[in-house]
Formats: C-alpha cells, structure tokens, sequence
C-alpha cells in the first residue's frame, strides 16, 4: 500500500511534467535566455510558427544565463539537453550541435548570408556543418555621454583617436563635471581584447595555436593597468570580483555618472528604453593603436543540439526563424545588430527606437566592416573563453593589488596551456 | 536540557501547527503497520532496526555515497569527459597538481594558486567567524535571559535571518552596501567620504564575517539560551548570599555550566565556515581580487565556471576538503564524549 | 566582560532600574533595527522604479517625478523645481532638453517658453509605488506553476524527510545491533558535506536514473538528511525506556511503538526538523537549476530568476521577486515563531 501511494504521487507528477505532450504533435524545446525583451518577441514568432505547422510545438524554456553557462554544458554531456539552445560559449557547445546541412531546403541561403559566422559554431576540424546562425551579432564599442563634454566644454575626440586620447579627454570632462567614472569598461574578455587587438595583439601564433602574451597584448594590459593606477577607471568593475565574473557599469552610465564606456551594442535597447531624455548618449567608433581601430565581434547563436529526437521538425524551426522577413523583424524589434549580411547590406529599419538608438545602432552596425582578422579568429576559436577567463581572472588580480603585471602575464600564460591541456586528454 | 519531558500546554499549542504535516503521517502510518507486524513475526524484533534504517539507508547510498565514489574517480581520472568511464586514469596527478607548490605559506608559489588563497582565505573567515559568533550569541543570550519584557519579541528578531535564503541574505547587504548604498548615504550625509566597502580587501573581509553572523547568530543564541536556562537558579541565589562579585559568578559558574553548549556552537560555526560559499559568492564574487575567495567556490569555478570544466581537479580538491571536514566532526564527536562525562 | 558578568548574573529588586537594565534594553533595540531594518529596506527598495533605484542618495520612500498635462502637449510632462537667474524657485515642466540647456514652461502659462540651464533643475517627485516591478515578471511566466512546483517540492520532501529520518533515528537509538558504531560514523560523516561539491556526480545518478526534469529529481537526493537523523537521534536517545519497555509488554509490535509512541514524545525534535527542511527546500536554487530545464517544471527560485540575463542585472525586478520569495517564509515564522524557537531551545543540541 506505501508503494500504491507513491505509484499515484509520481503519476501526478509525471502528468504535470509530460502535459501536452499526449497529442500526435512533435516537440521541439528551446532553452533561451534574455537581456532584454528577445525572450517576449521570439515568443510572439513562434506563436506564428506553431499556427502555420499545426503539427509541431515549439516550447522556449526561459532560463537564467547562468544555467546556460554552468548547467547546459552538463546537461549536453549526459545527452539531456534541449533540441535548440540559445548560446554564448559557441566554440565550447559546438561539439554538441547537429549539422542541419542534410535537412536544409536551402542550404545554400544558410551560407550566403550567415558565411561569416558559421565557422564560429562549427566542432573543431569540421568546414562544413550549417549549426545555427546568430540570434544577436555584438560589437564591442564604446557609448560616451556627450552631455557631460558640453558640460566641461570638452571636445569630442576625433574619429581616429587613439585609446590614449580618449583616456585623457574622459579624464579632463570627469575631472571637471564631478563624474565619478571617467571611463568605464565591462570586467569581461570580449572588452579587453577590443583594447588588446586594436593594440597590435595578434593572440595566435603562425600555425594558429594560442600564444596569447605578445607586445600588442602587452600594451592593451598596461594601458588598462594604468588606467587603474591614475584613477581613469575605478576598481569597482574588474578589481570587485575574483574569477571569471562579468561586471557591467550600465546602471551607472544610465545615472549618468560614466563619461565614456566600453561596452557594446546590446546596450542600445535598454539606454533606449531607461536613459530617456537625462541627457546625450551617442556611440562613437572604435579608438585607435598600433594594430588599428578594431572591435570585438561576439554575439549568442541559436544553435540545434545533436541530441535531438526529431532532426526535421528542429530544422523547421530553425528555417523559419532565420528567414529573411522572421530574422528582421526579430533584430529591428529587439534592436540587434543584425548577424544576417543579406539584412545588414540592405540596412534595417528599426522601427519604434529612439533617434539616438537608430545612431547608435547605425555606428555599431558600420563597425562590423572595420574588425580585424584577429578579432574574428579569436572569436572563431573553439577555446576562447579559455583565453578570456585567463585574462579577466589574472588581470583582474593584478589590478586589485595581487602581484604585478609579469606575475599576471606568467599565470595567463599558464592557465590557458594547463585548460587546453586538460580538454585534449 | 533536553531531558525535560514535554509540558502537555506547550504540546498543546504545538498541535495546531504539527497536524498540518502529522496529519497525513498519521494514515501512513496506519497502513504500513500490518505488513509490518508481519514482518515483524518473520525475522524477530531485534532485526526490526534494519527495517527501520532501510529507507534512509537506500537514499543515503544513491545520494550521498554512491556520488562520493564518483567524486573519487573523478579525482583519479582527467580530461574533460563527464562520465567516468570516458575519462582517463592519471592516478595522483589531481592532487600532486593541488599540491604543487614552491612554499606553502606563499600562494602565489602554487600550480593552483587559487585555491591556496581559497584555503587561507576559508581559515582567516573562519576564525573569525568563529570567535565573533561566539562573543555575540553569547552576549544576546546573556541579555534575552534577564529578566525583560517582550523577550519573545527580541528573540524572533535575532532569529528570523536564520529562515532566510543564502542569497536573499547576500543580495539584501550588497544592495545596502554598494557604492550608492543606504550606508555609504549614511556617511556622506554625515559628512564623511563614501567608502567602497567591497572592493577594500579588509572590508570585504569584515563585512562578509559581519553578514554571515547577522545571518546565523540567532540560531546559536538560542542553543546558548536553552543553556543559561538550564542553570538552577538556586547557584545564582547561594552566591548571592555570599555576596560573590558577579564577574567571578559567571566564570565560576555561568560559564562552566555553559561550556557544553559552547563546544556545540564552537564546533558548528568552524564546519559552517569552512564550508561558506553562497553568501560569499553572491556578496563579494570572491573579491576583491581573490580577497574573499573560498575554498568551496574555487571548488564551485573549476568545476562549472570554466570552459573546460574541470570535474577531476574540483574533484581532488573536495576530497581534500572532505578530509578536513571530517576531522573536523571527529573533533566534535570527541567533545561532545567529554561533555558526556562530565 | 565585567559588564557582561552583571548582566548574567543580575538580581534587581522589582520596580527598580539598574544601569543594565538600560544596557539591554539599548542593545535589544539595536538588535531591532540591525536586524529588521535592511530587510524592510530590500522591501521598500523593490517598490521603487528602475530610475529611482539609482538615486544617490537614495530616498527613504519610493518617489517617482510628478508629471502634469500641459495645453498643447499630447504626453504629460515632467515637473521640475528651477532656481531661477534672479534666485527666485519656480516650478516648470520641462518640454524637451536640447544639450544642456532645457526648453520649460510654466503649467499655468503654457504659451511662453522658458530656457533653463539644466543643472539648475531638480525634479519635483511624489510619492508612487512602482507595482509593476511584481506585475511585469509575475504576468510574464507562469508563476501559479512555478508556485505550485515549489509548493509539491517542500511539502513532499519534508514528509519524506520527516518518515525516514524519523525511522533511521528510531533504530539508532533505541536498538542495539551490529554495524551501529559503522551506520553512525557514516551518519556523522557525511554531515557536514555541502551539496555544492557533490552536484556533478549526484546529476548523473538523476540521469541514471532517468529523473532529469522531474520533481522528483529535486525532491529525492536532499529527503536523508544526516542532520535529520543526527537531530532526531539526539531527541530520542532522551527518551524513557521505561515507555518501550512497557508498550512492548502490552504486545505492541515495533511499528506501534515508533510511531504510537516515539514519534508523539519527538514531536518538538520533529518539528525542528519540519521547519529547516522547508526552509532548505524552498530556497534551493543551485540544484534545481542544475535537473530542471523544463518551464513545466521549474520551481519558483528557477521561474522568477529567468529575467537574469548575461549582461545585465535588472535591480528593479531582482528586488520583487526576492520579496515574492520570502514572503511565504516570513509567513510561515510570523504564525510558528514560537513553536520554532521554543522547538530549538527544547530540543537542546546535545
């Protein structure tokens, strides 16, 4: 009889679990998380989806970030996982994603218009699995709040200034308005590798192996060590937090309280909807060094999982979704930059920003054409993070006071070799 | 104390509440009763124990014993498969790596230098820890156990943090402690300069010591509380007629009576602090720098933060941590024997 | 320690106040504030809008700028308090800001328009709760779901907590048997092991076991909780024998007497353990997040913690749903505070 009570109990749950599965309908989950309001707009293009295949369903699992970073990599390796996952890590999942290619109409649109960026979700070895495309195309670049330069009666620095002209005019404006961040800069690698490449970091060696310490990178990290010592940047982003945490100084730009700050174009959605009219912000191309003016390219791709059950009904989905007209009206409405050079060329109308959001998103979307090389490779490695966690947790060490920037460069040296190290056993 | 048999009013007023849960255990209970007298006839009333101990026995093997097997294969194993048969042996090499070190006393001499500061970082926290713990629930149980009003008041305000979840617990001082927090308005409104509590590394220190006890205090209060209580009153009225300075009344006695329950709290606060991780993480990320890095969150980063998520050495370092753990217990089992015999 | 030592020992004649008395009472009501006041500001805060949670310094209340319809004008605009050039204050409402020069006008007077500096300004606020921090988010996802997931978690898992622990204690304390000394030490030892360390291999038992995004995946692992039985065996081992001995005398099979009679005399032991257990499991977050994916299953700290993204922390939203989460557990210690702290004190940790 104990055992009747618990047959009932886990007939109850497995009824709320499965629900409405009982229907001749396929299922297809997605496991996506949001910064801002993507979440509510694929919701919306999936409803459409659902109401033209009667015979698939479409479930969008919203999850926290950090389940996507910490938990989904396990979740894939017992063979758990989601048909299609919403992913920043694309080089670490990509050896878990299915090769759509076979059940492609179109395989050759895919190819057109995401060229680019396929390489970035493809396993290691592999040229020519179609995975996925990119939800969100980012570029690192920095926003300033050019109200604060009238205020101190400060020029803007020139369209081919360098990172130490930006340094000092955001010092002198922060000096004279009382801005307690004269530049701010997010406690991430993407950021510091915008700084590093730009520089003159090359990151790979001939034979494309990691040989990440070179002159260039070795300028990037003085000037943003520096920049700590004299008080241009405050320690609060990457001297707070130890390891590989992201610190983001949005909220205090939004209060007005950042001169300049690095960041990147996902922030346009939300200055948008929360700066409102307190004051200017533009964004302004990427500053200059020795390597030229290069951002980071990054971005989350919408990636299918080979572990999936139903192959087709995946590539179904995933052909609506990265059709011209659904792709458009997902970036103009969430106000991405498009990962898409078919939309990117004929340039997108995104309708219901701000003048200044349309701006910026105008100077982000110009900034795709000025990446360097070593930007894209660094973003096409398959062990990048390896690389960006290294450099985020060391430098951040150095910068809080913990050793010097040799003992940091010897750790990130050796950090990178011992993970990469570990994942070839 | 605990000796005291239960005052049929206090169950009384326990009843209301305990029949939400009692209620269904109770038709449980009923019908496992006659298989179970059946069972009984079979194997005897000794062998009943284990028929008593089977079910948690069951859970205990799935759930705690059989992971610390994998966790132990995971710390002889390497690469970065997840189940232990795609995983390769290395042996020692696991621990020879945690252990790779120029000088113990110097971190940054270390393969894995991180989780040295995690280890010296955990020991400062928990000592501490510790020795604030004890001073402020002793002092709280000292105060709640005069004679003043409303004490039941005052002891569910010490108490209620206890309830409250690791990260409510974190988030609500980090929004109180954040550069445009309610303290540093406080001081600037005073006059002063805003300090940055979480990037100091000794502030950092301080406050996560302070928050942990905020958080925890009032449990240990209340073990110490039942403790004064149970002195006799008629100690206190002997010395009193002796006229004995109350200083050397409470060494000489209060606290010789209390020394029980102050090994109990002792040892409670040293397991929770060298286990501290959520608080910590949410608080502080372990900064600044790697200031308040502990060893359960170097533990936690290896294993899910990284790229290359690093199961075997996280693996080789909890079970070093469970070593000490256990000694740790082994230690309060050993006082506890004591208090036995005394 | 000596002011210490009075209090502890302190004998007053009624009526009368010593200088201890005062001590105390000055300590309690610090106690007061430390304790309740930065849970009363984390609940204030999360009525604020997301612009009034960056305010420095911040305000005691939520406040949010006044907004007035002016002719003329399709969108209210906002009011602010100007210190005019002449030093006088007059109360404009701002119709757009061009750099850092602001074009206002006077509500009263809507035709002519006035140009003001805009560091002169500060905005005119009221007082205004921003409820749509708990609607938002709580419209959004399925929260009668998440809730009643979290709801099944707690309550289950505490009777199975309270059932099993109950026997093991049972049999550790009033039996003598071979591998006793063997079953305590593991008890012992695993008491202390947090959860954290052991997530990866305990997943792969769910996986084995085929529980992976069900309840039950959630419910099981945490159900024989060595602190359950440590707790309980303490409790029981102070037990009167004399009580079994009888009973078993009367005929009353082992089954009877554990529950007839050893659960009834363990009632505050279990009620402690009741209280923590649904304490453990309805804030667990890092587990759950771990065997749970799908929406259908999420439990409320999954569910309400979805709005986290990778770039950006929604202070606004974080803050309520902290609240939605703690209230059932301020709650439940509002009507059980007596029977929690008086359950602790009696059960003693011997």
């Amino acid at each position: 009889m104990h055992s009747k009570h618990w047959i009932s109990a886990l007939a109850l749950t497995a009824g709320l679990v499965i629900g409405g599965l009982a229907q001749a309908q396929t299922t297809v989950r997605i496991a996506w998380y949001s910064d801002g309001n993507e979440g509510e707009v694929i919701t919306d293009l999936l409803k459409r989806f659902e109401a033209q295949n009667k015979d698939i369903k479409v479930v969008l699992d919203q999850v926290p970030y950090k389940a996507i970073t910490e938990n989904l990599p396990v979740q894939l390796a017992s063979g758990q996982g989601p048909d299609i996952a919403r992913v920043v890590d694309l080089g670490g999942i990509a050896r878990y994603a299915l090769d759509l290619r076979p059940h492609l109409k179109d395989a050759a649109y895919w190819e057109k218009n995401f060229g680019p960026f396929l390489p970035w979700m493809r396993p290691e070895g592999d040229t020519k699995a179609i995975t996925g495309f990119m939800t969100q195309l980012t570029v690192t670049g920095p926003f300033v709040n050019k109200t604060l330069f009238e205020q101190a009666g400060i020029a803007l620095p020139g369209a081919k200034a360098t990172w130490e002209d930006w340094g000092k005019a955001a010092r002198d404006v922060a000096a004279k308005v009382q801005a307690p961040f004269p530049l701010a800069m997010d406690r991430s690698g993407h950021r510091f590798f915008s700084v590093a490449v730009s520089e003159g970091a090359k990151v790979f060696d001939a034979k494309g192996e990691p040989a990440v310490i070179d002159d260039g990178f070795k300028r990037g990290a003085k000037l943003v060590y520096d920049w700590h010592q004299n008080g241009v940047m405050k320690k609060e982003l990457w001297g707070s937090v130890s390891g590989t945490a992201y610190r983001g100084a949005n909220d205090e730009f939004k209060n007005a309280q950042v001169v300049m700050y690095q960041s990147g174009s996902w922030q346009i959605a939300q200055f948008d909807k929360t700066v409102g009219d307190a004051f200017d912000w533009i964004a302004v191309p990427s500053p200059c060094g020795a390597g030229g003016c290069s951002g980071m390219p990054g971005g989350a791709g919408l990636v299918a999982i080979k572990t999936t059950k139903s192959p087709e009904a995946v590539a179904k989905v995933m052909e609506y979704l990265a059709s011209e007209p659904v792709l458009s009206e997902f970036y103009a409405r969430s106000l991405f930059v498009p990962g898409h050079l078919g939309i990117a060329a004929k340039g997108l109308d995104y309708q219901g920003a701000s003048a200044p959001a349309k701006a910026a998103l105008k100077v982000f979307s110009d900034q795709v054409a000025q990446l360097s090389p070593v930007a894209y490779q660094l973003q096409g490695y398959t062990s990048n993070r390896v690389i960006f966690n290294a450099v985020i947790s060391r430098l951040g060490q150095a910068i809080s006071g913990e050793g010097n920037l040799d003992e940091a460069y010897k750790r990130i040296e050796s950090d990178i070799a011992q993970q990469i190290a570990e994942r070839k056993k | 104390m605990a000796s005291d048999a239960p005052i049929p009013a206090a169950q009384a007023e326990r009843a209301g509440a305990a029949n939400l849960f009692a209620a269904p255990l109770a038709v449980l209970m009923r019908l496992i009763d006659r298989p179970m007298q059946v069972l009984q006839r079979l194997i005897g009333e000794r062998r009943m124990a284990y028929v008593f101990l089977l079910p948690n026995l069951v859970f205990f093997s799935l759930f705690v014993f059989l992971p610390l097997i994998i966790n132990f294969v995971f710390s002889v194993t390497g690469g970065a498969g997840l189940f232990p048969s795609e995983r390769p042996y290395v042996g020692a090499q696991q621990y020879a790596y945690l252990f790779d070190c120029g000088s113990f006393l110097d971190p940054s001499s270390c393969r894995e230098d991180h989780f040295w500061r995690g280890v010296s970082n955990t020991a400062r926290f928990t000592v501490f820890q510790v020795t604030a713990m004890v001073l402020f629930s002793l002092l709280t149980a000292v105060v709640l156990n005069m004679k003043i009003k409303a004490r039941g008041f005052f002891r569910a305000v010490y108490f209620f943090p206890v309830l409250l979840s690791p990260v409510v617990v974190a988030l609500t001082w980090k929004w109180i402690l954040q550069r445009d927090g309610l303290l540093n308005a406080a001081i600037t409104s005073l006059g002063g300069e805003r300090i940055l509590f979480l990037v100091d590394p000794s502030w950092a220190m301080f406050w996560i010591v302070f928050v942990s006890i905020w958080a925890h205090m009032g449990f240990y209060t209340l073990i110490l509380l039942a403790g004064l209580q149970a002195i006799p009153a008629d100690l206190y009225e002997a010395a009193e007629m002796d006229a004995t300075p109350r200083w050397r009344v409470f060494w000489r006695i209060t606290l010789p009576l209390l020394w029980p329950n102050m090994i109990v709290v002792i040892v409670l606060a040293l397991i929770r602090g060298v286990q501290t991780f959520d608080e910590v993480f949410v608080l502080t990320g372990g900064g600044p720098g790697t200031a308040t890095l502990m060893v359960v969150h170097y533990i936690y980063e290896t294993a899910f933060a990284n790229q290359v998520q690093n199961f075997g050495l996280a693996a080789a370092a909890s079970v070093v941590l469970g070593v000490v753990l256990f000694a740790l217990t082994l230690a309060q089992l050993a006082a506890s024997r004591r208090k036995g015999a005394a | 320690m000596n002011r210490i030592a009075r209090m502890a020992t302190a004998r007053r004649n009624p009526g009368h106040w010593h200088w201890t008395d005062i001590a105390a009472y000055a300590y309690l009501g610090l106690g007061v504030v430390l304790m309740f006041g930065p849970v009363l500001w984390l609940g204030l805060s999360s009525f604020k809008t997301q612009a009034g949670l960056l305010e420095f310094p911040p305000s005691l209340l939520p406040m949010s700028q006044k907004e007035v319809r002016v002719e003329g004008h399709a969108q209210p605009l906002p009011l602010f308090e100007v210190t005019m050039e002449d030093g006088s204050k007059r109360v404009l409402a701002q119709v757009r800001r061009i750099g850092i020069q602001a074009q206002m006008v006077d509500p009263a007077n809507p035709g002519q328009s006035i140009r003001v500096p805009i560091d002169k300004r500060t905005p005119v606020r009221e007082f205004k709760l921003a409820t749509e921090n708990y609607t938002e988010p709580l419209e959004r996802f399925a929260f009668m779901r998440f809730l009643w997931n979290s709801v099944f978690v707690t309550v289950v898992a505490t009777l199975i907590t309270l059932v099993i622990n109950s026997m093991a204690a049972y049999a550790l304390s009033i039996y003598e048997f071979r591998g006793k000394t063997a079953v305590m030490l593991m008890v012992i030892g695993t008491l202390m092991i947090p959860i954290t360390i052991i997530l990866v291999p305990v997943y792969l038992v769910i996986t084995e076991l085929g529980l992976v995004n069900s309840l039950w995946a959630v419910i099981l692992p945490g159900a024989a909780t060595p602190t359950g039985v440590f707790l309980l065996r303490q409790y029981m081992l102070t037990l009167p024998r004399d009580l079994i001995e009888a009973a078993r005398m009367d005929k009353a099979s082992e089954w009877q007497i554990y529950w007839r009679i050893v659960m009834p005399l363990a009632m505050p032991a279990l009620a402690v353990l009741a209280i923590f257990s649904i304490m453990w499991r309805w804030n667990e977050f890092l587990w759950p997040l771990a065997v749970l994916t799908k929406t259908e299953a999420y439990t409320l700290q999954i569910g309400l913690n979805a709005f986290q993204g990778e770039l950006q922390t929604q202070w606004h939203y974080l803050l309520a749903m902290t609240v939605v989460t703690l209230l059932p557990v301020a709650l439940v210690f509002v009507f059980l505070q007596r029977f929690i702290t008086t359950g602790i004190a009696n059960t003693g940790m011997k």
